[in-house]
């Protein structure tokens, strides 16, 4: 890893950086830099989940005919902050005859995956942790990671209903990573290039991708919001812990803290996938059409962010109107329809791209 | 390797689960003992007695006054057609005629109570399919007609309102038109309904095939209700031995052949459509008369056996009441409808996945307090 690839956000980080150089070594510099960049991502993405869980419940609400969390706080602002308090200082129990090792592994798995993933998002141009020029691969292979904790969590809760739900998450997440992957490998034809930056970049003259490439990209698009709905194990396909048929599925014997990495990795999860989409369809930190280019003050975070909880809207308007699958119509959706038609989008793709019919 | 083979390679274990006392699914304290092979039900054993409160039993220290408010507790959700299977049946002993303002007003708080019903079962059905939506929207709707019901009989869901010879107390002044605001309302909603669950391509996919019962079945097992219409198994008491008003009113009797979920949920969500009819021609000609005919304070049944159907919103409802001629009865039995539907539950879940055992169990509509009494 090359640290010279960092690149740190704003003025302020750069006083900071500054500062740091000034009074240590370079090398002793360059890790302990990473350190506060971790701590600092850490904080922001723990802070960002807990706002999303009071954005689907108000959002939940909305759909719902009600007002949601108002009492904590002006609209209900703190009212996640007093949950993740209330979290933090319960007790940890657990049934006896659990695998105590892979018991207590298994949420570190699937938060620190979730927390990895963050790692490469181009939120905009200087406001980059790692821009490694394998990002696209680099994110595909790190949310796969995510299951494993799952899994063992299931394996190793001594509960029947825990051991369904992470079988059940197993088949889905095998599944329906194929299409997550295929229909991003349909975009990086588009793009040339894996890096996450370039792909933003690629996207300032022609428009954006899910523009330039027209039907398939239309198509790519789709299949990858319904296959990362179902990578993020959210409702209709959140059969992983359908409650009314396992009770909570792998996560019913967490409590406390463990069960709320999972809870948090659930939202991170919704935030990747929002955020892969914005980068390989909507231009990422880019302004559509323009509009903000010439404004100097103007953050193009602020863009991304826009986007991704757009983005993030849509998969709670999924969660919140459809009922959910049954694991045989998960399976047969993946490989009988969507599998299929992805390969022939692939195709298709490259036939655009050979023909030049790109805008 | 040939399949055989391979199947003796590979073998799988058949190992059961709980399904409650303590299950979402439940709707309640209904233990499902579930064999199951990987996610494949092999057998369905319920298991009753977590809500078992004796009441039959109850019945018996009880005056015949006295027995309607227990009934009450039984299938909570229509608890006053639960009352008036009692106090029929015990103004068929006394030899009692109600008058028709009595039998009317009945009529309408009974086809209420099944509306009221059928939106919680609606909302529910919903929920355990993974729609959560669908129960607010049915909670909504629900809560008018609990108004209604506080304000004319006190109370909003277990209301008493019933007695032997008529009712407690006359209907508060606001009852028609905030029925018919309820009714004018209510039409509006049923279509909101269709458009968020019934057109959903999931819902069809999780509901369509699924559990199905045969009419023979339906028969055999002694299914009652929707759950039998659904099958084809013309089985409402309104329409063959009519009590009450239902005698006067032109309604339906909604009947579908497929016998899966999918036909169950059809013929609840038109029965809808069937209870606001029969509202619509009564409400605005409810006859005047006395609401009470005159029974004495110590009720005596003449010794015999005397036995009354209703039709609740789970099914056939029957009040079996042996009398030694003493105020209190000496024996009671309630045949009620979510037992016998309970019991063909084992019969069509076989070799069907979890989510569909599900499905088929929303699809009944069970009340455990009904099962369990």
């Amino acid at each position: 890893m090359n640290f010279t690839q960092m690149i740190i956000p704003l003025n302020i980080t750069k006083t900071i950086s500054d500062w740091i150089y000034s009074i240590m070594p370079e090398t002793a510099a360059s890790y302990t830099i990473m350190v506060v960049i971790a701590v600092a991502y850490l904080l922001l993405f723990a802070v960002a989940g807990l706002y999303l869980v009071l954005l689907e419940r108000k959002v939940a609400a909305w759909f719902q005919l009600r007002i949601g969390p108002n009492r904590v706080g002006p609209w209900g602002l703190l009212q996640t902050m007093a949950d993740a308090l209330k979290l933090v200082s319960k007790e940890l129990t657990s049934t006896i005859k659990i695998d105590k090792f892979l018991y207590n592994l298994a949420p570190y798995f699937v938060i620190v995956s979730a927390f990895m993933a963050m790692a490469v998002f181009p939120f905009s141009k200087q406001f980059q942790a790692f821009d490694i020029n394998i990002g696209v691969f680099f994110l595909i292979a790190i949310s796969s990671i995510g299951v494993i904790g799952i899994l063992l969590a299931g394996w190793s809760s001594n509960n029947k209903y825990a051991l369904i739900g992470a079988m059940r998450s197993g088949l889905q997440t095998i599944s329906y990573e194929l299409s997550v992957g295929l229909s991003i490998l349909t975009m990086v034809l588009l793009t040339g290039t894996l890096q996450l930056s370039e792909i933003v970049e690629a996207q300032r003259t022609g428009g954006w991708l899910i523009l330039q490439g027209h039907i398939p990209s239309v198509i790519a698009f789709m299949i990858f919001m319904v296959a990362g709905t179902a990578e993020t194990n959210r409702a209709p396909f959140d059969l992983v812990e359908a409650e009314s048929e396992l009770g909570a599925g792998f996560h019913t014997e967490y409590s406390g803290m463990k069960f709320a990495y999972f809870f948090l990795a659930e939202f991170i999860n919704m935030f990747i996938i929002s955020s892969i989409a914005v980068v390989l369809f909507f231009g990422g930190w880019l302004s559509p059409f323009g509009i903000t280019e010439n404004i100097a003050w103007f953050p193009e975070v602020l863009w991304f962010i826009i986007k991704v909880v757009g983005l993030i809207f849509l998969m709670m308007w999924f969660r919140w109107t459809f009922p959910r699958l049954r694991v045989d119509q998960l399976l047969t959706l993946e490989w009988k329809y969507l599998l299929p038609l992805n390969l022939m989008n692939i195709v298709l793709m490259a036939i655009v791209i050979w023909l030049n019919w790109t805008i | 390797m040939t399949d055989q083979q391979l199947q003796n390679k590979i073998k799988t274990e058949e190992y059961f689960i709980n399904m409650g006392p303590q299950h979402p699914a439940a709707h309640g304290v209904l233990r499902l003992i579930l064999t199951i092979d990987g996610e494949i039900i092999k057998n369905v054993e319920p298991d009753l007695g977590y809500i078992h409160r004796s009441i039959e039993k109850m019945c018996e220290r009880d005056s015949y006054q006295q027995i309607v408010h227990l009934t009450d507790r039984m299938d909570y959700l229509s608890s006053h057609i639960n009352n008036e299977a009692v106090c029929l049946a015990v103004e068929k002993g006394l030899e009692i005629e109600v008058s028709d303002r009595v039998k009317v007003i009945r009529t309408i708080i009974d086809e209420l109570t099944r509306i009221a019903s059928h939106c919680l079962w609606w909302g529910v059905m919903g929920m355990d399919l993974g729609a959560l939506t669908s129960y607010f929207y049915a909670f909504r709707d629900r809560e008018m007609i609990n108004d209604i019901f506080e304000e004319t009989c006190g109370a909003r869901l277990t209301m008493n309102y019933n007695v032997p010879g008529g009712l407690m107390f006359d209907i508060h002044p606001n009852f028609v038109k905030r029925t018919k605001d309820f009714i004018a309302q209510f039409k509006t909603k049923i279509p909101e309904y269709n458009r968020l669950l019934t057109d959903n391509v999931i819902f069809h996919k999780r509901t369509k095939g699924v559990g199905i019962l045969t009419r023979e079945d339906a028969i055999s097992f002694g299914v009652s209700g929707p759950t039998a219409r659904a099958s084809g198994f013309s089985s409402d008491v309104r329409k063959h031995h009519p009590y009450s008003a239902y005698d006067r009113v032109d309604f339906k009797e909604i009947l579908f052949t497929e016998g899966d979920t999918f036909a169950r949920y059809q013929v609840r969500m038109m029965e809808l459509w069937e209870s606001i009819s029969i509202i619509e021609q009564l409400i605005d000609n409810i006859p005047e008369g006395e609401i009470k005919a005159a029974t004495k304070a110590v009720i005596k049944l003449p010794k015999g056996e005397f036995y009354q159907r209703v039709e609740t919103a789970r099914g056939e409802l029957g009040v079996y009441i042996n009398s030694a001629g003493n105020k209190n009865p000496y024996r009671v039995k309630f045949r009620s409808p979510g037992f016998s539907n309970l019991s063909v539950l084992n019969h069509i879940s076989k070799d069907v996945l979890i989510g569909d055992l599900v499905a088929t169990m929303a699809s009944f509509d069970f009340v455990i307090p009904d099962i369990d009494r």
